[in-house]
């Protein structure tokens, strides 16, 4: 019953034009590129499936000009709102309306993944009809209170035996790779869930009501680390990071901390294997090492595709945008369309083992069913 | 701490800071004045300037509109009835019966007035605040948070006055749909009866002006004349307006400095503070029996708190990261597009900026202030205009902000049937505030109260601040009974002016003082009794988490109803029959405009409908008519141009805007 009406050039914003007067200066000052006939559409519109000013927005914001500005035809990107149902909503509409001649993109985020591999009722896209323009990955630490003990073998001592909270947002949130990497670890963590955001979750460790959290590395550079210099935080573990082979590598922002593989390694003696690792792995790789994408409508003509693939290539190797983009996205390089294509199509579908775990873990653990 | 005090007050008052304040301010007032669009659509309409530009003077443009809005949504609380923002639903309940009085000059005047002081207090105790902030802040554990949104419930008690039991009901129906959606604990889908539109609940923006502005609406067009049906010198109600508020300054002070700290509270801010701050009003005036009619303290109140809060929300903001409101969640997202990330760092290393933002939201207030003041007295004279060609004018407006709250049609449908339900409510002189506080604070009651139990379990509720914010409640609901009765026993002869609220104007069922029961209560009752088996229907499939709030919602209306019954027969009440056909055509007519918006698309349907209706309904001059439609068309395009929004695109506006 939603309907969804996508902005007619006729409404064409004033918006528009401003960053087209930017781009003509930006062309002006880097007048490299060269004027042959273009193959994107000149007028873009990106489909943001959140409101405006969250993360994903702020982050479709941020890359919008730097597509503007490598694209041959310099597109006026209007970056169109749809938010609900934690971006359900907005990639149902894109699935259904986006017309596939490069004039519609989308971007998502790792709640616009999760719902799409576990099957959820609400959605009705498809990631197999999509192929994604570049990924944008973020890493994750976990750390806990201090209170358990003073350095990280103390602390993961004591949480074998001591029984802590955990504040998520739900069952199937982004935290779900981390609620089973403790799991996996034998820790004995509560999650209490109905946190609004990760933030909410820091909050009620910071409060004392959680003894053991999780952030992102952005938010943790910001709000972890002077918790950590303070002495009132220990960080246990990261997620890890996928290189280009997709192999779970140490995280860049974090070399000196083990991943969340290691320290199984070290409890366990063997590395982590089974249904449970396989889920930590995808789940990881669609909520993490590929947290971001853009999207193009998988039947766009192939020159379109490339047109778009070749200037993100380009521009993420561009030294102001690396510049920029590390107080914005992170210590990350962004991954192009091709690798990010490849990764995706491992990681969206899971096998029927997997599933099977997943679901009676949730049951049994939550009480959730998928 | 004092020479980046005075630094940065030097860096506010530079030519360039202030020009792009003013055109914060300005944009500020716009989405303010017009319902619907608040902080969010201001926002998006900065964001994409913010890039690159220097913080400091990105940071007061950014202020100059978050302080504002909550100014300028008075208008539409005060003129039209329709609460313009979650901040200013309290206003309308004595704001609008004072613009029925005539008095719409006097109560914009209050209403600006105590804004401003309300900004400026909100702004010192953020300088000081802010500085020791984060203890306070990391003291209010869920339990806390829990027993705030009790104290906001206990508010139900004062605002349903006399008719405790059917505001009990309304206030446990509130509670019911706001518990439609996500479960909290569990993440399953609730009461969502497989509407996609269902699965985030219904949006505040929508039910608001339902359950206000659209039964208003519909009372106005029967009454046939104009907003105000009293003659009031429009000249006078400036000076009595600042009279007021030199009169009221204790009840200013206490509002602005409850506000600006509630708003420090990450996770509750705007939605309690303006019912805390009005319920007190009532509690402390001596004379109850205006509220709900139009007394100026129920303006005062709320408006002084509600610019005091948008201040103390910038505290989870700035240093925790944690929005603490819709506004400050995009101010939030530009924090983050300046490169600045919120956190300790903001105090720590970017204390320069922090007060930069301050100066900017103290100055704004101001600013914002004083513009709306010039704008008070011409634009209160709309209340002279009849209301029957307003209406048309208005119901675009509606239709316009309730679209925005998901661009979903669901918005349209659920804005029909809250209103149906608002019309019913306000016949029956069932307590719509009391629906709209259950409605607002059902997620945060739910959340915190399973919050708390599991971070803590049974020592959740052994705390120091749970107990003095449990004494708290104790007074709010204990302490009016103690007066009404020393009353009672006092004036036992003379009768007693009982505070009867009913949301805006007054209900017809209680005219003349005996207890009756109306066909429109028995309507409710079946409605209610319906609901309740739908939700046990629905919530059987369900874990007990999930499923114990809406049931606690439904035994609470359950409950209300069978005291109410109790109470109905042992005052052996009377019988009377309130018409309602009048009522319900219009809503027909309304569905039928949403049926036509559907098929056609918003504009032509907007333009098409405003001129039937100025025509034939008004009957207005058609070149009048035309003009006047034509003014509704072209606000609709040129929003949709400068603030990127989309509408209900049918057939007629597909052939126009292709």
């Amino acid at each position: 019953m939603k309907l969804f009406h996508r902005k007619e050039t006729g409404l064409a914003p004033g918006l528009g034009k401003l960053v087209k007067a930017g781009v003509v200066s930006a062309a002006l000052l880097f007048g490299s590129y060269g004027h042959a006939d273009s193959n994107v559409p000149s007028n873009v519109t990106f489909t943001v499936p959140f409101g405006v000013g969250g993360g994903t927005d702020v982050w479709a914001r941020f890359l919008a000009p730097w597509l503007t500005e490598y694209l041959e035809s310099a597109p006026t990107i209007m970056i169109d709102n749809v938010p609900g149902g934690g971006s359900i909503n907005g990639a149902n509409v894109f699935a259904r309306r986006a017309s596939s001649d490069g004039s519609h993109i989308l971007a998502t985020s790792a709640s616009t993944q999760f719902p799409a591999m576990l099957n959820e009722d609400r959605v009705r896209y498809d990631y197999a009809d999509w192929l994604p323009v570049l990924a944008s990955p973020t890493g994750g630490v976990v750390y806990a209170s201090s209170e358990l003990g003073d350095d990280q073998d103390a602390v993961m001592a004591a949480l074998l035996d001591t029984p802590v909270k955990f504040a998520a947002q739900t069952p199937t949130g982004l935290e779900m790779p981390v609620l089973i990497a403790l799991d996996m670890l034998d820790m004995d963590v509560t999650a209490v869930f109905g946190m609004r955001s990760r933030g909410e979750g820091r909050l009620a460790f910071e409060r004392g009501e959680a003894k053991i959290d999780f952030q992102t590395t952005s938010a943790y550079f910001s709000s972890v680390e002077p918790l950590v210099e303070a002495g009132d935080a220990v960080p246990l573990f990261s997620l890890g990071m996928l290189d280009e082979e997709g192999n779970l590598v140490r995280d860049p922002a974090f070399p000196d901390l083990p991943t969340f593989s290691e320290v199984y390694a070290e409890i366990h003696g063997a590395a982590p294997e089974g249904p449970a690792y396989d889920a930590f792995r995808q789940f990881f790789a669609a909520g993490f090492a590929l947290q971001k994408l853009i999207m193009l409508p998988a039947d766009t003509p192939q020159d379109v595709i490339d047109d778009y693939r070749s200037a993100a290539s380009a521009f993420i190797n561009d030294e102001r945008f690396l510049e920029e983009s590390e107080a914005q996205l992170g210590p990350y390089s962004l991954v192009s369309g091709d690798v990010a294509e490849r990764h995706l199509s491992d990681v969206m579908t899971l096998d029927d083992d997997t599933r099977e775990w997943l679901a009676e873990w949730l049951e049994s653990r939550f009480g959730a069913s998928i | 701490m004092f020479d980046v005090l005075l630094s940065s007050l030097g860096q506010v008052f530079t030519l360039p800071h202030l020009l792009y304040m003013m055109l914060g301010v300005s944009i500020g007032l716009i989405v303010g004045i017009i319902p619907g669009l608040g902080g969010i659509a201001g926002m998006s309409i900065l964001l994409p300037f913010l890039y690159g530009m220097d913080p400091a003077i990105a940071l007061g443009m950014l202020m100059g509109l978050v302080a504002v809005i909550p100014t300028g949504d008075t208008f539409a609380s005060v003129l039209l009835g329709i609460p313009g923002s979650s901040a200013s639903q309290a206003t309308v309940l004595d704001g609008f019966s004072l613009a029925k009085k005539g008095q719409a000059a006097r109560a914009l005047s209050s209403a600006f007035l105590s804004s401003m002081i309300g900004g400026l207090i909100g702004a010192i105790v953020l300088t000081l605040f802010i500085v020791v902030a984060r203890p306070v802040v990391l003291s209010f554990s869920s339990s806390e948070l829990f027993m705030l949104t009790l104290l906001g419930l206990s508010m139900v008690a004062v605002l349903s006055g006399g008719d405790m039991f059917k505001g009990l009901a309304a206030c446990g129906l509130g509670l019911l749909v706001g518990g439609i959606g996500m479960a909290p604990a569990t993440g399953e889908f609730r009461l969502n009866l497989d509407i996609d539109y269902l699965y985030d609940g219904l949006p505040l923006v929508v039910v608001g002006l339902g359950i206000f502005a659209l039964p208003e609406i519909i009372d106005l067009l029967k009454g046939r004349g104009a907003i105000a049906n009293q003659t009031y010198a429009l000249g006078k109600g400036w000076r009595q307006g600042f009279g007021d508020v030199a009169r009221e300054r204790g009840l200013v002070m206490r509002c602005a400095g409850a506000g600006s700290l509630i708003g420090t509270i990450p996770g509750l801010a705007g939605s309690v503070v303006d019912w805390l701050t009005y319920g007190h009003a009532v509690q402390s005036a001596k004379d109850k029996s205006q509220f709900g009619k139009g007394d100026i303290r129920g303006v005062i109140a709320p408006e002084s708190a509600n610019n005091a809060t948008a201040c103390g929300a910038m505290v989870p903001t700035l240093l925790f990261g944690i929005p603490g409101s819709g506004t400050a969640a995009v101010f939030l997202g530009g924090l983050l597009l300046l490169g600045l990330q919120p956190g300790i760092g903001m105090i720590e290393t970017h204390l320069d900026l922090t007060y930069t933002i301050i100066w900017s939201l103290a100055l704004a207030n101001i600013l914002g202030a004083a513009l709306c003041l010039g704008l008070a007295g011409p634009v209160a004279s709309l209340t002279r205009v009849r209301f029957v060609i307003l209406a048309p004018l208005i119901t675009t407006l509606i239709l316009f902000a309730a679209y925005q709250a998901t661009r979903s049609t669901g918005d349209l449908i659920a804005l029909g049937l809250v209103g149906l339900l608002g019309v019913l409510m306000k016949r029956a002189g069932w307590s719509r505030p009391a629906f709209l506080i259950g409605f607002v604070l059902a997620a945060g009651a739910e959340t915190y109260f399973y919050q708390a139990v599991q971070f803590q379990g049974s020592s959740a509720f052994a705390r120091p601040g749970v107990a003095i914010i449990a004494a708290m409640i104790g007074i709010s609901l204990f302490l009016p009974l103690l007066q009404h009765f020393r009353r009672k026993r006092t004036q036992a002869n003379e009768p007693i002016s009982q505070f009867k609220h009913d949301g805006a104007g007054d209900s017809e069922a209680q005219e003349g003082g005996t207890l009756r029961l109306s066909n429109i209560d028995i309507i409710l009752f079946i409605g209610l009794l319906a609901l309740s088996l739908l939700t046990w229907h629905e919530t059987r499939q369900m874990s007990l988490l999930g499923s114990v709030f809406p049931l606690l919602a439904m035994a609470i209306i359950l409950a209300s109803m069978a005291a109410e019954a109790v109470r109905l027969t042992l005052a052996s009440a009377g019988w009377t029959w309130l018409p309602l056909r009048e009522e319900m055509l219009w809503i027909l007519g309304f569905f039928a405009l949403v049926g036509m918006i559907l098929s056609l698309g918003l504009v032509s349907s907007a333009i098409l409908f405003c001129l039937g209706f100025l025509l034939f309904i008004a009957r207005l001059k058609p070149w009048v008519a035309v003009i006047l439609a034509a003014g509704a068309g072209v606000f609709l395009v040129a929003m949709a141009h400068f603030m990127s929004l989309t509408y209900p695109s049918g057939i007629l506006d597909a052939l126009w805007f292709r």
